[in-house]
């Protein structure tokens, strides 16, 4: 193992995640944090902390200068972005080179060019993967638009190049709306991305989300399967699950190689993962993006693999070639990780930060808790509401559904509000249950639930 | 005690709408009650707040991108 130090780019439970994999590899830990975290788990586990701004994270978690700072006065050699603010910023992966730094993920050219969507649009057509029908590329004029408008219809989704993740996306239902639509679109994209270039996407409507998740070393890439993560509020993932039941095998192989097939014609090297839409009434699947890092919903990956990723990403990273071939990787039981976010269902999922007064951790086979919780800790209000992930695995999807619900009931988070009555209700939906959902779903479903999540 | 107006909850204070626009009030502006004079963004959500009494800021207690806490006094009235 090249890597002897390792700094923590980030904070929270992925903080956390990465300290506890870095030291089961020996490597010492440097956990860098804003004035706000000082009482954070992931200061306490680490074995050095550096205080790097105060609690607003463009001063600090996405201050380049600091970070790199950081590191050349403790003495790290390699840093990991955890996911979120800097993980995919190529101009950080670029400083940390410049500084002599290891950077756990891709090299800043497949990070520049997956987080160009139009690029990864482009890359994965000469991958042969499918991608939504849409423009070719940038679209400059209202002519262009107009002629693929002509194929695909509307609605027609408008996207910004530099978005991902959710962001930048419009829809227009009529040629009006679209023209109206546009120039606003262009200057917000200009304003949020730095990068007024838009493409156009026919909406999949009921689609599923369904990712690929990958390793590469930038020679070789394998697959770990899928993930399906199609429970969504404001394009927003609220319950994950490993493997996804609404694949036929025939589908999955080929969906799977085709992750592959991409990430290996760019020569991807750490983890990764690939979205994709799936209709499942036609059997068809799109690729939409490509995430350069790790992701929130991992774990469930590691569950029905038993692969550790945040190991693998520093093992590659410290510059050995990926230890596992494909045949090594099979699906074994089903795991569901939902997202406890410190949010109160009853109001509209308002942010709840608080004094954690209490706190009972689930536990038992087959379950594991991914938090920054500790009692007595006061969450700040500065950063993601992301409290923890609970995750459960068992022989199969009906038994991970009651083993959720056994470990729901376990959890006790005391004096903060919290999603978890939102995943107990859904755990108990006869739709969830079949896995009768899509992309849209979710949203129709807090909207008819909304009373009696108020009542909870 | 002077009047004044106090963060709803805690998070960072904005006093514009965005980076790019004037901000909502200035001191000597007159406020009704309901006006909006910043935000508070709390966990990645923006929420507004709002004058609980008429008057006029003589004086913002908190900063732009200020770090304030829930009940910390954002603006004195008169």
């Amino acid at each position: 193992m090249t890597i002897k130090k390792l700094l923590i780019a980030n904070r929270g439970e992925i903080a956390v995640r990465i300290i506890r994999a870095a030291r089961e590899l020996g490597i010492k830990t440097v956990q860098v944090h804003s004035t706000a975290d000082a009482e954070s788990l992931a200061v306490k586990l680490a074995d050095e902390s550096v205080a790097i701004g105060p609690p607003q994270a463009a001063k600090s978690y996405l201050s380049i200068p600091a970070i790199i700072d950081a590191a050349k006065k403790t003495g790290a050699d390699a840093v990991h972005p955890g996911y979120g603010f800097l993980a995919e910023n190529a101009e950080f992966a670029d400083a940390c080179a410049v500084a002599a730094l290891v950077f756990v993920g891709p090299s800043a050219n497949a990070i520049r060019m997956m987080g160009d969507k139009v690029a990864a649009r482009e890359a994965a057509m000469r991958a042969g993967v499918p991608t939504v029908p849409g423009s070719d590329g940038r679209v400059d004029d209202l002519e262009t638009a107009r002629r693929v408008i002509a194929e695909t219809g509307f609605p027609i989704m408008i996207k910004a190049a530099a978005g991902g993740g959710g962001r930048g996306i419009r829809i227009a239902t009529t040629q009006e709306e679209f023209d109206r639509l546009v120039p606003q679109a262009k200057a917000e994209a200009l304003a949020a991305f730095g990068d007024g270039g838009l493409y156009l996407e026919k909406v999949i409507e009921r689609a599923r989300h369904i990712e690929v998740q990958i390793l590469g070393d930038g020679h070789r890439a394998i697959h770990c399967f899928e993930r399906e993560c199609s429970l969504q509020r404001r394009r927003q993932k609220v319950w994950e699950e490993a493997p996804s039941v609404s694949l036929p095998e025939s589908v999955r192989r080929k969906l799977c190689a085709s992750a592959v097939s991409l990430a290996e014609s760019v020569h991807y090297s750490g983890a990764g993962t690939l979205e994709y839409l799936y209709d499942d009434a036609s059997g068809d699947f799109y690729f939409i993006e490509m995430n350069t890092r790790i992701q929130v919903e991992h774990p469930v990956t590691e569950f029905i693999t038993g692969v550790d990723l945040v190991r693998e990403m520093l093992r590659i990273a410290g510059g050995e070639k990926l230890r596992l071939k494909q045949s090594d990787i099979a699906i074994k039981g089903h795991a569901i990780e939902v997202r406890i976010n410190a949010e109160d269902p009853a109001q509209n999922f308002m942010p709840a930060p608080g004094t954690v007064a209490t706190l009972r951790v689930p536990g038992g086979n087959g379950v594991r808790f991914d938090t920054l919780l500790y009692q007595g800790y006061a969450i700040p209000p500065f950063y993601d509401s992301l409290l923890g992930k609970l995750i459960v695995w068992d022989e199969d999807r009906p038994a991970a559904i009651a083993r959720l619900t056994r470990a729901l009931n376990e959890l006790e988070i005391g004096g903060v509000k919290t999603t978890r009555p939102l995943h107990l209700a859904l755990a108990g939906d006869p739709s969830v249950q079949k896995a009768d959902f899509h992309t849209r779903w979710l949203e129709g479903w807090l909207e008819a639930n909304a009373t009696k999540l108020a009542a909870e | 005690m002077p009047k004044q107006i106090l963060s709803p909850l805690p998070g960072t204070f904005y006093r514009r709408p965005a980076p790019d626009q004037p901000m909502y009030k200035n001191e000597g502006d007159s406020v009704a009650v309901g006006d909006v004079i910043g935000l508070i963004e709390v966990m990645k959500s923006f929420n507004e707040v709002k004058a609980t009494e008429a008057g006029k800021i003589v004086k913002f207690l908190a900063e732009n991108e200020d770090a304030v806490m829930a009940g910390q006094p954002l603006a004195e009235l008169a």
